[in-house]
This record gives structure tokens, C-alpha cells and sequence, in this order.
């Protein structure tokens, strides 16, 4: 039972459930303002990566975490734009396009590691002036005993750094934009029918254009947070597939903000108790292997999908590249 | 009337091109075309698909650019480079597929573009208090909360109309408005065009209907080839004329047919029940036999179950109870029907959607012309196809068929609709079925081709195929059916004659029985 306590519900478990859902909530959130304007993008991964790898770079070379993150997220920005490039003005495969920036970013960040810095694919370890570090928030000393509250406050919303913070405020922020701006309007409504957009007499492609730079520069934050403040520098395939877990997420939520942090924090969750689980036998089962937990985020938006939350659909003119009929 | 009108035309056209030419590569879509739209009027433009009244419409409307030529707005010369400019000229369009976002509400689909402002709410109370004018004004009323996707087209229909007038529009295009509408619901549209015109609008129509063109419009131009070949005051016109100067030959409006003799059943459906692909049941405990010798046709708005009533009969859809006999034997409806073997057994089968299910439009033409029969003995020897002999098959059926461009290795795709149509019921009618089964055949097709099609179907009834007919073209059941039957909400309403008046034939499609209603009532 105490091992039980302290693999599921302990304060400590929890604040690693924020730390590590914070780059599937960013990658999810831009996914979403992509894929709702009509972009579909599994490149999200490669974002990631590339800008992991830019920040890493970044922060090593200027002695900067400030300048790390600005190398993330224009790399980033690069990578979407060439998405965009791809899938709105040249009017290709949205998948083929996605895959490619994937395979590029994974080839490229260890290619050019392995030749800037010699150290087998990695920046070199940065240190914490080159990091996005924790910092504590007013009152988290002060109310470091108090059970629940205090705890809550001290372990699990004080202590992280700058970047969970970002990501969080951007949940409502993009639930605001989204549903009460007239650029969230204008967003969904060129994922769902373009046409009536450019009636309107608003322009698809620069529309789309915006909303992938969006996910570029969230792409970028996400990539970053990995590279120079959850870990001290970047590390060959860092990402490890978390750009597909938070496609999983976004469908999960069904392309909507504030379920997405939900989607993102279960997922995260999952991979906190994963390895806290390493080598803890569980009564009757035993030993679980790590690998079954890291799929657990695949194989729940499976079932869940198939049966309990209904059909996720997708927008309308998703992946379908806007020509002027006739 | 037709003075004032003659009048309003020399003094003060709302809208005037002049001289306006636009290629598609070696096709000229528009040459030298004139026009000019008298103020506060509505004037109708016809012609065949491919005429280029769709073009002409998208360059008024900022789609494309015109090679050369001019636009006059209120005799003033304007450039539309883009539909934002179109609206800030007061030009508002109403398309044949609507411009309309589902899962958005009216307001948001009429606020989309004209905003007033970058945060909604602000924007959203001034946008509802002036779309609450304008519904009131041109007895419009739509509920602004209701969400697109759960309103019936003619609402819908209707929003496209606010959204045009909430942007200020002056002169209204619509194209092909009536296309999706039951006939309560164009009447009521048409009082609606009437009305915004007595209120000072200027309507342009494009239609290709030429009953509309006669009862709603004061001025009608025609267009043939890219060329806008004559224009007349529709009071001093006539039906015959207009289509003589679309097709540009005598064309027979009405369908010569003899008198039927009906012979025996030859297919005979039972309490046929069919659920689409969401479970909702769209053929309910459906009865109706056809004879040798006789066209059955099935009346109906898009949508009411005729669809899936054809599946089912051709195989394709599995129905879910219910029985089917084929020349007096059995289809295993509620199992597996195999089309092929359907087809094997005397059912041919012209589908509703050609392009879905009829053709494959990258295939040559002489490919298309053999698919579902390509197992037939004359077409293969072992396991090859016999392209020679599939070939001259091909020529023949173009021979018969009219089918132009006479050349059975050009790709399907680069057909028009009325011959690629022709391509299909080459195919079916060729195969000597017994039993026919026929969906839309003149949809989306000349009026030339539809002539040519109507006869040929008569030409079958009178060889004695059994022939069922579905088509959302009252005009086309009325004049080629032997019996009609109603379907409304997946159940036969009603069989009427061919001597049904389209009044009460219409009642019977909007499900409304008995004694005569109003429009509004009938949605």
C-alpha cells in the first residue's frame, strides 16, 4: 500500500506528471491551431526535434538560454514553414510532406551535432545559466506544510520552470482565441469549409500560412523545454515519439483546448508512473515491463476512440489542399 | 412593364460588362460578352452547361479575371481582383453549393469576413441586432443560434441570401438556386427574389430551368459556346425560342411517347427496408412492382430514400429485410446480392452518380465502356482482355450514341457530363437487360443530350424492358413515367398517373397530403 501511494499518488509523482506533459501540451496546441485551420501535420515530431537540437546548440554556443530558445523556435518556424510551403502553396500530400520533416530532423540534429560539437549527436551539458531553471513561487516556503494545499502549491505548481508555465497559460489563451476572436473564427472556419472563407473575401492562404507559423513557434517552445530545462542539453532522438503522442492527445480531445491539457496530463501521467514502475513488482502481475507502460498512451486513444468518447472528426477540409472550384 | 423596364435598361444598368473575354488554355469559356442589368430587376442568364455562365458569374464575382473587357458598377468602371472587392462594390452571390461553414451557427457564418472588429463578442451584439433588421425587413426569419449543419437547405439557402445582404449587397447573383429545393420551397424563394426587388435590389439568375427563367425573371440573356447569343424581354418570349437559342437547333421540349402495354412483372419488391451507413432507416416497408413494357418513376426530394432504394435493388446496399424478385426469381436482398450476378441475371443499372459509381474517369473510354461486363465471353479469352474486339465495341456504342468526341481512347474524364452519361447508358441498354434501372439520367446534362437520353429510354420501354426511374426532376418523371410513385421520408406517399398536376405531385414530396398549404408550412 505505501509503495502503491508512492508510485501513484505522491506529490512528487504528480509534479513529474506536469513536467512531462508540458511538451505533449505544447506540441498538442500547435497541432491544434495547424490542423484546425485545415494542415494536417505528423511533422510535429520533427519540429520538436529540430528545435531540441537548435536551443541545445543555441544555449551551448551563446552561453544563453534566452538565445537557445530563440534558435528552437526559428528553427521551428523554418520546418513549418517548409510544411506549408509543401501542403498550401504547392498543394501536396500533407502526410508525405510531414513524414519527410520528420526524417530530416532526426538525420540532420545528428549530422550536424556529431560535426559542431563531436560528442556522438549530443550538445555539449549546459549549465544552469544556460537553462530555463525551476523558480519558486510567493509562499511556496511558507506553505510547504500544510497537508494538500500546501503541498499542491510547493510540489506541484511551484518549481517548474518558465516554459510548464507558458504552456499552461496557453491553454485558456488559445480557448479564447479560438472561440471568441475573430481570428479563432476565421481559424476554424478555413479547417472546415474554405471555400465560404474565400468568399468571404479572406485569403485561405495566408490564413494557413498564420496558423502554421503558430505551430511552428509552439513546436519551437516544446522542443526547447526538452532540450535546455527539462534536461541539460540535447540528446540524439530526444523527442522519442512524443510529437505522435500528442497527435494522440489532439484527436483524443477531439481537436479542443482545454481537453487536450487533459489528454496531455493523462499521457503525462502515465509516463511519470511508468517509470516510477521500473522494476516495482505489482501484486499478482509482477514485474511490468516499461515497454508495455510507454505504450499505454497509444493503446488508451485506441480503445478510447473505438468506443467510449465517440467519433473524434476531424475538420472538414483537413488535409485537403484549397483550390478555386471550377 | 416590359417599358419601365426597357426604360430602367437605356437609363441607369446597375451593372454593365462590356466586351469581356476569358480562355482556359485553347478554350475560349468567354468571348466578347456584353450585358447590361437594369436596376431593381431580375434578369435571368441561360444556357448549357459549359455555355460559360458559370465563368462569366465568377469573374463578376472576383474568382477569376477577365482576359480583357470592363466591369461597371453603377456606370462607374471597377476592377474585382478578388471577391473582397466584389462585396465592397455591392456584388453579393448566392452559390449553387452554399458558401456555408456546417458547425457554425448563422450569426457565425454571416459575421464570417465582416466581423466588425478582432474580438467577437463586441462585433456579435451589433451583427445580431442588424441581422434581426434585415430578417425582418425582407421576411427572412432564421434562428441566428441555430447551427447550419440541422437546418433544411431552404433555410440554409436563406442564410446565404442575409449573408449577402448583411455585406451591403446591391445586386444579388444566384446560381442555380432552385437545383436542391422542393418545389414549395423555389416558390417560396421566388417570392422572396420578388420581393427583394420591389425593395430596389438587382437579381441576376443563372439557370438552366427554363420554367423559372419564364416565371420570375423580367430580362433574360442566353449564352452558347462562350458567346451570349441573344437577349430578350422574357414577356416577349417563349419557352420553345429560349431553348432554340440554347441549343442552337430545333430542340422537342416534351417527350414523344406511344401509349404503354405492360406486360408481365418483372421485378417485384416486398416490404423492402434498408438502414444507411449511421442506422437511420431511409427505405421503409417499400412495395412496387414494374412490368414489361412500362417506366416506373419515383418522384421525390434528394434524400427521401430514393438512393438507397436503388442500391438495394442493383446489390450494391444491403438491405434489412424485405424481398426482391428478379423476372420471377429471387434476390437475396438482406444478404449477400451480388451486382455482378444481378447483373449476369438481366439488371442493368445506371447509378445515380456517375462519377462515383457509373465511371471510372481516368480509364479510356473504350474501358469504361465494358466495365461490369468485362467477364463477358466477347470481351476476354483465358485470363486477357480482348482489346480489339472491346474497341470496336466501343465505336459502335459512340456510333449509336452520339457520343462526342467520337474516340473510344480518350480519357473518361475529358468527356462532358451529357456524354459521359451516354457512355454509362451505352453500356447498360447495350447489354439487352430485362430489367432496367435508372437514376438521375439527365443530371447535370444538356438539354441537347437529354433529349437524346429520353428518347432512348422511351426507345427501351417500347422494346419491352422493365424500366424504374428515379430522378429529383419532376419534369422528367412527369413526362417519361407510365405510373409515379411518391417517396417521402423512405415510404411510397402516393402513385399518381402521368397526368399528375406538379402541384399536387409536389404536395406529396414535401409529405403534406390532402388539401393545399403555403409554402412555409410545407418546410
Amino acid at each position: 500500500m505505501e509503495t502503491f501511494y508512492r508510485i501513484f499518488l505522491n506529490v512528487d509523482t504528480l509534479g513529474s506528471m506536469v513536467r512531462l506533459s508540458t511538451p505533449l501540451l505544447l506540441a498538442a496546441l500547435a497541432g491544434l491551431y495547424s490542423e484546425r485551420s485545415g494542415v494536417f501535420d505528423i511533422g510535429l515530431e520533427g519540429k520538436m526535434l529540430g528545435a531540441a537540437f537548435a536551443a541545445g546548440a543555441g544555449a551551448a554556443t551563446f552561453h544563453s538560454a534566452w538565445i537557445g530558445l530563440l534558435c528552437g523556435v526559428g528553427v521551428a518556424i523554418c520546418l513549418a514553414l517548409m510544411h506549408g510551403f509543401a501542403s498550401i502553396t504547392a498543394r501536396g500530400n500533407q502526410i508525405v510532406s510531414g513524414v519527410a520533416i520528420n526524417f530530416i530532423a532526426a538525420g540532420l540534429t545528428v549530422i550536424l551535432g556529431q560535426s559542431w560539437f563531436n560528442q556522438g549527436g549530443r550538445t555539449p551539458q549546459l549549465t544552469a545559466d544556460e537553462r530555463f531553471n525551476a523558480f519558486k513561487l510567493p509562499g511556496a516556503d511558507a506553505v510547504r506544510d500544510i497537508p494538500i494545499v500546501g503541498h499542491v502549491w510547493t510540489g506541484l505548481v511551484s518549481g517548474n520552470s518558465l516554459l510548464v508555465y507558458f504552456a499552461f497559460a496557453m491553454v485558456p489563451l488559445t480557448w479564447w482565441i479560438l472561440f471568441r476572436t475573430r481570428f479563432g473564427l476565421r481559424l476554424r472556419a478555413v479547417g472546415e469549409n474554405p471555400a465560404a472563407v474565400d468568399t468571404a473575401g479572406i485569403s485561405v492562404t495566408a490564413m494557413r500560412y498564420r496558423a502554421v507559423i503558430i505551430c511552428g513557434i509552439l513546436t519551437g517552445v516544446a522542443g526547447t523545454y526538452l532540450a535546455i530545462s527539462l534536461q541539460a542539453g540535447f540528446v540524439k532522438d530526444m523527442t522519442a515519439g512524443k510529437g505522435f503522442i500528442a497527435l494522440a492527445a489532439l484527436i483524443f480531445a477531439k481537436w479542443r483546448p482545454v481537453q487536450v491539457m487533459f489528454a496531455c496530463l493523462l499521457f503525462g501521467y502515465l509516463d511519470a508512473v511508468g517509470i516510477r514502475l521500473q522494476g516495482v513488482p505489482i501484486p499478482v502481475i509482477g514485474a511490468v515491463p516499461v515497454s508495455l507502460i510507454q505504450a499505454l498512451p497509444y493503446v488508451l486513444t485506441v480503445v478510447l476512440l473505438a468506443g467510449f468518447i465517440g467519433r473524434a472528426i476531424p475538420p472538414r477540409a483537413g488535409g485537403v489542399p484549397y483550390v478555386k472550384e471550377r | 412593364m416590359a417599358e419601365s423596364a426597357e426604360q430602367a435598361d437605356r437609363d441607369d444598368p446597375a451593372i454593365e460588362l462590356i466586351g469581356i473575354n476569358k480562355s482556359f488554355g485553347p478554350v475560349h469559356a468567354n468571348k466578347d460578352i456584353d450585358l447590361a442589368v437594369a436596376r431593381g430587376s431580375i434578369h435571368g442568364i441561360i444556357g448549357e452547361n459549359g455555355a460559360g455562365k458559370s465563368t462569366l458569374m465568377s469573374i463578376l464575382y472576383g474568382f477569376y479575371h477577365a482576359d480583357s473587357g470592363e466591369i461597371r458598377v453603377d456606370g462607374k468602371p471597377i476592377r474585382i481582383d478578388g471577391s473582397e472587392a466584389a462585396i465592397a462594390a455591392g456584388i453579393g452571390m448566392v452559390h449553387q453549393h452554399f458558401m456555408l461553414v456546417h458547425n457554425f451557427t448563422v450569426l457565425e457564418n454571416v459575421m464570417l469576413g465582416a466581423e466588425n472588429g478582432a474580438i467577437l463578442n463586441r462585433g456579435g451584439n451589433r451583427a445580431r441586432i442588424e441581422l434581426g433588421r434585415l430578417e425582418k425587413e425582407y421576411a427572412l426569419e432564421v434562428d441566428p443560434d441555430a447551427v447550419i449543419e440541422e437546418l433544411p437547405v431552404g433555410l440554409q439557402q436563406r442564410v446565404e441570401i442575409l449573408k449577402a445582404l448583411y455585406r451591403g449587397a446591391e445586386i444579388l447573383i444566384l446560381d442555380e438556386p432552385t437545383g436542391v429545393l422542393t418545389p414549395a420551397e423555389a416558390d417560396h424563394l421566388f417570392r422572396i427574389l420578388a420581393q427583394l426587388k420591389e425593395q430596389g435590389k438587382t437579381i441576376i439568375l443563372i439557370t438552366h430551368k427554363l420554367r423559372e427563367i419564364m416565371a420570375i425573371t423580367d430580362t433574360v440573356s442566353v449564352m452558347r459556346r462562350g458567346e451570349m447569343v441573344a437577349t430578350r424581354k422574357t414577356a416577349e418570349t417563349s419557352v420553345e425560342e429560349l431553348a432554340e437559342l440554347m441549343v442552337g437547333r430545333h430542340v422537342l421540349l416534351r417527350v414523344d411517347k406511344g401509349v404503354s402495354h405492360p406486360g408481365e412483372v418483372r421485378l417485384s419488391v416486398r416490404n423492402l427496408t434498408v438502414r444507411d451507413g449511421r442506422g437511420v432507416k431511409m427505405v421503409d416497408n417499400v412495395s412496387l412492382d414494374v412490368r414489361a413494357g412500362e417506366i416506373v418513376g419515383i418522384a421525390g426530394v434528394a434524400g427521401n430514400g430514393q438512393s438507397q432504394l436503388l442500391e438495394a435493388i442493383a446489390g450494391i446496399r444491403r438491405a434489412e429485410a424485405g424481398e426482391v424478385t428478379l423476372d420471377g426469381q429471387p434476390v437475396h436482398v438482406t444478404g449477400h446480392a451480388d451486382p455482378a450476378l444481378l447483373r449476369e441475371r438481366g439488371l442493368a443499372h445506371v447509378p445515380e452518380d456517375r462519377h462515383h459509381m457509373g465511371l471510372v474517369l481516368p480509364f479510356e473510354e473504350n474501358e469504361n465502356s465494358i466495365l461490369g461486363y468485362h467477364g463477358a465471353r466477347e470481351y476476354v479469352s483465358g485470363p486477357f482482355l480482348q482489346i480489339d474486339a472491346i474497341r470496336n465495341d466501343a465505336k459502335a456504342k459512340i456510333e449509336k450514341y452520339d457520343i462526342r468526341p467520337p474516340d473510344c481512347r480518350l480519357k473518361t474524364a475529358n468527356f462532358s457530363g451529357g456524354n459521359q452519361q451516354k457512355i454509362v447508358l451505352a453500356r447498360e441498354m447495350e447489354r439487352d437487360p430485362v430489367v432496367l434501372v435508372i437514376g438521375q439520367p439527365t443530371r447535370g446534362v444538356d438539354v441537347g443530350a437529354i433529349e437524346f437520353i429520353h428518347h432512348r429510354i422511351i426507345e427501351m420501354r417500347d422494346a419491352g424492358k422493365a424500366i424504374l426511374l428515379v430522378s429529383v426532376e419532376l419534369d422528367e418523371i412527369r413526362s417519361l413515367s407510365d405510373r409515379i410513385l411518391v417517396m417521402f421520408a423512405g415510404r411510397v406517399v402516393g402513385e399518381r398517373g402521368p397526368e399528375a398536376s406538379e402541384g399536387e405531385l409536389g404536395l406529396l414530396m414535401a409529405g403534406v397530403e390532402g388539401e393545399p398549404v403555403q409554402g412555409e408550412a410545407a418546410q
